[in-house]
């Protein structure tokens, strides 16, 4: 049994005693609460259709694979395994087909070679931006989101490079 | 912003479904990919209502409250004005607990939440606030204790020690947050909102 297993149950089961104690009616808060989020996860499936979408019909097109390739050259300039470019292109982008670029790295190149590391460190260290900014503020009226993609696509650019840096350092 | 990326998503795949004669996989994909949609959809729906009942619940009991009182230094730092008696200021709260303690499923909906909190605090129309960016920027980048996921495919493909990467993986977020964080707050001091 690990602890990652017993943590929900546990925070659920420790809300509703200390709502009891302090004679909260939990059940109704509990359903009011759920009925509230209802509506707003409901408010988000059309810009999750929208975003996934798109992004699926761009893979499908080979579009993912010429982006890939052509950028390729340029993330080997500062020492960034070139195996692993493919990994950092989709990683903002789609979740789910990152997890099968880095599964088909480490099965070529090993998962203790260096850019399996990388891969994995990369992997490790930051969420996908794209879904991330499109479920949040999908939930709102905001059309113009500024410089939000802008600053997440930085921190991508930054957990590339210091993968790269950081495992040299550390293996 | 999200009308170009839109649109040069699906007109680029149109264009390279053509040289690349992958149209038929183009085609298929606005169907399947709209259903996938819809799933995880569904999926978020059932954790959103879940976390949502219990975060009233907690709200209720003054759970929330002492969380806040916590983390309340630090958001007060990364979010400008915001006021510690609001919904956005404790749904930021439990945020970044779920984070912290790597429960995705659970950050999402308090995230969402707070979102909304701070859009109709912020007084926004149509063009998100600084809190609103620094809070999503803090999402995108978000500090995982445990990559699971990647330590089990790791061990999958025959690695001696799959969780070694931890120490690199925790350094690598941490940069990777302070970079997109401190962008965020510089950008939102030097691009000052117009509406």
């Amino acid at each position: 049994m690990k602890l990652t297993d017993i943590l929900i149950p546990l925070i659920i089961s420790a809300v509703l005693l200390t709502g009891l104690i302090k004679k909260v009616d939990v059940w109704s808060e509990f359903v009011e609460g759920a009925k509230e989020n209802f509506k707003t996860g409901i408010g988000i499936i059309p810009t999750l259709i929208a975003i996934i979408t798109a992004v699926g019909m761009f893979k499908a097109s080979g579009g993912m694979d010429f982006l890939t390739s052509a950028v390729a050259p340029v993330t080997s300039l500062f020492g960034f395994p070139a195996e692993c470019a493919p990994l950092a292109i989709i990683k903002p982008i789609s979740g789910s087909a990152a997890l099968a670029v880095l599964e088909s790295i480490l099965r070529a190149n090993g998962a203790d070679s260096f850019a399996g590391r990388v891969a994995s460190v990369m992997m490790g260290s930051s969420e996908t931006t794209f879904y991330v900014l499109a479920v949040y503020f999908g939930a709102t009226k905001i059309k113009n989101t500024r410089h939000a993609l802008f600053c997440a696509l930085l921190g991508d650019l930054t957990g590339m490079i210091m993968s790269a840096i950081i495992v040299s350092l550390l293996f | 912003m999200l009308k170009w990326i839109f649109s040069a998503l699906i007109i680029l795949s149109f264009i390279f479904g053509i040289f690349s004669d992958n149209s038929k996989n183009v085609s298929d994909a606005v169907l399947s990919e709209s259903v996938n949609a819809v799933n995880l959809g569904i999926y978020l729906l059932g954790a959103m209502c879940v976390w949502g009942g219990i975060m009233r619940v907690a709200e209720k009991s003054g759970i929330t409250d002492a969380l806040c009182k916590m983390f309340s230094p630090l958001a007060k730092f990364l979010f400008k004005g915001i006021s510690p008696k609001g919904k956005a200021f404790s749904a930021i709260c439990l945020n970044i607990t779920a984070n912290l303690l790597g429960l995705g499923n659970a950050a999402t909906p308090f995230g969402i939440e707070a979102m909304k909190a701070l859009e109709k605090e912020d007084n926004c129309k149509d063009t998100a606030s600084g809190n609103m960016i620094v809070f999503a920027v803090l999402n995108t980048a978000s500090i995982t204790i445990v990559p699971t996921t990647v330590a089990a495919l790791r061990m999958k493909s025959g690695s001696e020690n799959p969780l070694e990467i931890l120490p690199a993986v925790i350094l690598t977020s941490a940069a990777t947050l302070l970079v997109s964080l401190s962008a965020a707050l510089i950008l939102n001091r030097i691009r000052r909102k117009k509406n």
